[in-house]
């Protein structure tokens, strides 16, 4: 059976301010100054935050000159919505059972008081 | 429609929501009473549930058993902590991988929803590494993965 590690960016994204600087690097590439603009955090909070992201391997970071344009990792991040979407899926099947049978359900009781 | 949905909250919650059209007694007898809940609670095709105890009283637990044809099978168990009929349910439940997994504690609540029900199922794991652990490996291998037949069918 094969195990994902997903540890890592789980713990990452269990933060809110983490969820939406993902969310708006998924947008395209952005540096520091230009993330931390809708956040009332300082620049060294949202580094950390970066780092966070980094190290669960989400986001990674280059060096232009002066700048640390950060990108996200299109493959962890897929791997992570794929993951959730593939729960969904199994949970889905389940679920759609459950409206036939009760469809059934209301059926049965039209049956027991057929209209004239 | 709207299909199910699937959220994280926090680091340690899994807050699942779906709407069904029948009314919240009848969605909530569908989670309570046993020979209702074998015929749906299945996971992919080619599993049934051989085994299904079920006593949602307060006090009471329950034992599910999956089996498929190919000789594998699959136990969750669970205690009931609180039931209000027709709108909320509490309970503690586990895998057994054979060893069980950390209980997690899900709140389900039945609301009318127009003409239909709002179910909202809040699962509260011990801890942020447990939630990804159930995530990344336990549910997976409960619903064992069918998956791949599954999303081909969904195209």
């Amino acid at each position: 059976m094969q195990t994902l590690d997903l540890n890592a960016p789980f713990a990452a994204l269990a933060d809110p301010t983490r969820r939406a600087i993902l969310s708006r690097l998924c947008q395209g590439e952005a540096g520091v100054m230009e993330l931390a603009a809708p956040f009332k955090l300082s620049q060294p909070a949202i580094s950390r935050h970066l780092k966070v992201l980094e190290n669960a391997g989400l986001i990674t970071r280059r060096v232009d000159r002066t700048r640390r344009p950060c990108k996200v990792v299109p493959e962890a991040v897929d791997e992570l919505t794929s993951w959730l979407s593939n729960l969904r899926v199994a949970m889905e099947a389940n679920y759609v059972r459950l409206d036939q049978l009760l469809a059934q359900g209301t059926k049965d009781e039209n049956n027991e008081t057929p209209r004239t | 429609m709207k299909p199910l949905e699937l959220k994280l909250k926090g680091d340690t919650q899994v807050i699942v929501t779906r709407r069904f059209a029948a009314s919240p007694e009848a969605v909530f007898r569908a989670h309570v009473e046993p020979d209702l809940i074998r015929k749906w609670m299945l996971g992919p095709d080619g599993w049934t549930m051989p085994e299904c105890m079920a006593d949602f009283r307060p006090g009471g637990s329950f034992r599910y058993v999956w089996a498929n044809e190919e000789g594998e099978s699959f136990l969750i168990t669970g205690e009931c902590i609180a039931c209000e009929p027709f709108s909320r349910l509490e309970h503690v439940e586990r895998m057994h991988l054979p060893d069980p997994t950390p209980d997690n504690h899900i709140v389900t609540t039945f609301d009318p929803d127009r003409e239909g029900t709002l179910m909202t199922m809040v699962m509260t794991l011990p801890s942020a590494e447990v939630r990804s652990t159930m995530l990344g490996t336990g549910m997976e291998r409960g619903m064992e993965v069918s998956y791949q037949r599954l999303e081909g069918l969904l195209g």
